[in-house]
């Protein structure tokens, strides 16, 4: 590997862990560690995302039912069926794994509009079915989490899932820095350009759009099973269509093809609902208007802007970022 | 029912019944599916223009169905609101290409889709200022006697949602082939530099794909208004199935716009009256979903190879 991209790398790493250390000296309340936590949880599932979208160029309109999945099988597992939550977690994470291997690869098997249409209508079945088996899922109420525990270790109050969160935010970013450089990284982002390309030099297109399918729905299922124990009660709220589109929104804001811009992107969109209430009637419309606006202005979202603007002093940076 | 038909027993006359059944979720299948299609319709329109899939097509519907009860309201006749309707929502059709989709010109197919989200969430968002949260009622447009139509019954709003799509349709099949204007939407669709260099205004042909596409959604949403009720959210759902639609039918196809809503419609209230009505709004998904898995490009899309 190069030496100035293990730099990058390193340092955006030693970055985002200052960040995560020192943010609580600015945190004054409960309040600011609920929202923190919430940022964590999105950005996970947005740096999966992202590696997606990003480098593999392939729209997902449904991952909120991912995320869904994993809240409701960590939930129900958990809560119904008095598993220890470490089990209840890994089996739904599994599950969900299988089940997007399963409808991987015929659905990456379409392209742009098909593809992001075959996405939201997978979404949408898996809501349906969230609400509507009511049985166990306790429908449009929702259902009360036990809370996370290993080992008798009981997890709970903010401060202490601001680190756990915190954690494995560092994880998985290093894990997706890491696919990225790697030949399977590498192997996206050819197909990205051109999956004929691709596959006239011998990568295999379909298998890698499956596997970084995979993968995506992997992180959005582990936040969403997190986000269940953490805040003790899921509802289909957080599995609708427009949470997905949230989720996009946050990847695309952040800047395409990089995963820190990803990890801005969800802090930023996460903490604009909590600023818009301000607004109180007006709060839809400029969320709606915010939403156009950036993407009508930075369509390539604001971390390769703003990289872009730094061009000449932080070439090493930006060759990293905003790659793509 | 008189006593002799019945007389040769239970057999015949539940053959009946189930004829009559099927037939009335026939009718009411196709009268929900001619809304999909006309909101699948400018879907299609807009794409073949644009090459933009517009999210806000769900909240055309809505804004004609809620701009006609309120005019209806002050007591304007139905003659003058829904014209009325149909205009508002075209000139916000308008609005939406000049301010949020011509500045994004050239952006990737994400960064539109959350456009035109964005559009669509800033529209319910005015709209629930401008009206409020709750279901409004229209009336229909001639009476609510049932008529019997092979031992089913339809609404008279029925006749008038499978009329006006008819119209629609037959409308546009002629705009499209034999003016001068519709050509040019159609030369723009297959070749955009082509089309400019032989002196067609594309801009104008975008501008305008916006205004009609619009105007459908809106039509749509004054149709099924009287039967369904109307509110501030009524368009998500609408907007997605019409999607949907589109997609089976094949983007950018007007046949396969018309028969993957008829299709869809059908389907969902079949499922829905003979298998369960519990899952109604998931089947077009799931059908959906199906048809793609065999024929990635839908019914009737273009399939086509990538170019390197």
């Amino acid at each position: 590997m190069p030496p100035h991209l293990a730099s990058a790398r390193t340092g955006g790493m030693a970055a985002l862990a200052t960040v995560i250390a020192l943010l609580p000296l600015a945190l004054s309340n409960n309040y600011f560690y609920d929202i923190a936590i919430l940022v964590g949880l999105n950005a996970i599932v947005c740096v999966g995302l992202n590696l997606l979208i990003g480098y593999a160029g392939q729209i997902s309109l449904g991952h909120a039912g991912f995320f869904g999945l994993g809240a409701y099988g960590s939930a129900i597992l958990a809560s119904r069926y008095g598993w220890p939550p470490l089990a209840a977690m890994l089996t739904t994470t599994l599950a969900v794994a299988v089940l997007a291997f399963l409808v991987g690869r015929p659905i990456l098997r379409l392209k742009g509009h098909y593809l992001a249409m075959a996405t939201l209508g997978l979404g949408v079945i898996i809501f349906m079915v969230i609400t509507t088996e009511d049985k166990f899922t306790g429908g449009p109420d929702g259902i009360a989490v036990a809370p996370f525990s290993v080992g008798g270790l009981v997890l709970q109050g903010e401060r202490i899932w601001y680190w756990l969160v915190g954690a494995l935010l560092l994880v998985a970013v290093w894990l997706a820095l890491n696919l990225i450089e790697s030949p399977m990284g590498r192997a996206l982002r050819a197909l990205h350009s051109s999956e004929v390309g691709a596959e006239v030099v011998g990568i295999n297109a379909a298998d890698h759009k499956v596997m970084v399918f995979v993968i995506s729905a992997v992180f959005a299922s582990v936040a969403g099973s997190l986000a269940a124990h953490y805040s003790g009660f899921v509802t289909p709220g957080k599995v609708t269509f427009l949470h997905s589109i949230e989720l996009v929104t946050m990847v695309v804001f952040g800047g395409m093809a990089s995963t820190f811009g990803a990890v801005v992107g969800a802090a930023v969109l996460t903490t604009l609902p909590q600023l818009l209430t301000v607004f109180k009637d007006y709060e839809m419309m400029v969320f709606g208007a915010v939403m156009m606006g950036t993407m009508i202005f930075l369509p390539r979202g604001v971390v390769p802007s703003l990289a872009r603007l730094f061009q000449p002093r932080r070439q090493e940076a930006s060759g990293k970022e905003g790659g793509a | 029912m008189p006593k002799q038909y019945s007389a040769p027993g239970s057999q015949g006359k539940g053959e009946r019944d189930m004829s009559a059944q099927f037939m009335q979720y026939l009718l009411t299948g196709l009268t929900v599916g001619a809304i999909y299609a006309l909101v699948a319709l400018g879907f299609s329109i807009i794409f073949n223009a644009s090459h933009v899939i517009n999210f806000a097509q769900g909240e055309f519907v809505m804004i004609g169905g809620m701009v006609t009860m309120s005019l209806a309201g002050t007591g304007l006749p139905y003659l003058l609101a829904i014209p009325l309707a149909v205009v508002a929502a075209a000139l916000v059709g308008l609005a939406l290409e000049k301010f949020a989709v011509e500045p994004a010109r050239g952006a990737s197919v994400v960064t539109l889709i959350i456009i035109t989200i964005g559009a669509s969430i800033f529209l319910r968002g005015l709209a629930m200022l401008v009206w409020d949260k709750k279901l409004h009622a229209l009336k229909p447009f001639t009476g609510d006697t049932p008529i019997a139509v092979a031992g089913a019954t339809i609404l008279p709003q029925s006749l008038w949602v499978l009329g006006v799509t008819l119209v629609i349709v037959l409308a546009l099949t002629w705009f499209f082939s034999r003016t001068l204007f519709g050509k040019a939407i159609l030369a723009t669709s297959h070749n955009r530099l082509a089309a400019e260099l032989v002196g067609i205004n594309v801009r104008m042909v975008l501008f305008f794909s916006f205004g009609l596409s619009a105007a459908l959604g809106a039509i749509a949403g004054i149709l099924i208004a009287p039967i369904t009720l109307t509110s501030y959210d009524v368009g998500v759902m609408l907007g997605l199935k019409g999607f949907a639609a589109a997609i089976l039918g094949g983007l950018g196809s007007g046949i396969g716009a018309v028969i993957g809503g008829l299709a869809l419609g059908v389907a969902e209230i079949m499922s829905a009256g003979y298998l369960s009505s519990a899952y109604k709004d998931a089947i077009a998904f799931v059908i959906m979903l199906a048809v793609l898995f065999f024929m990635p490009s839908g019914l009737f899309g273009k399939r086509g190879g990538e170019r390197i």
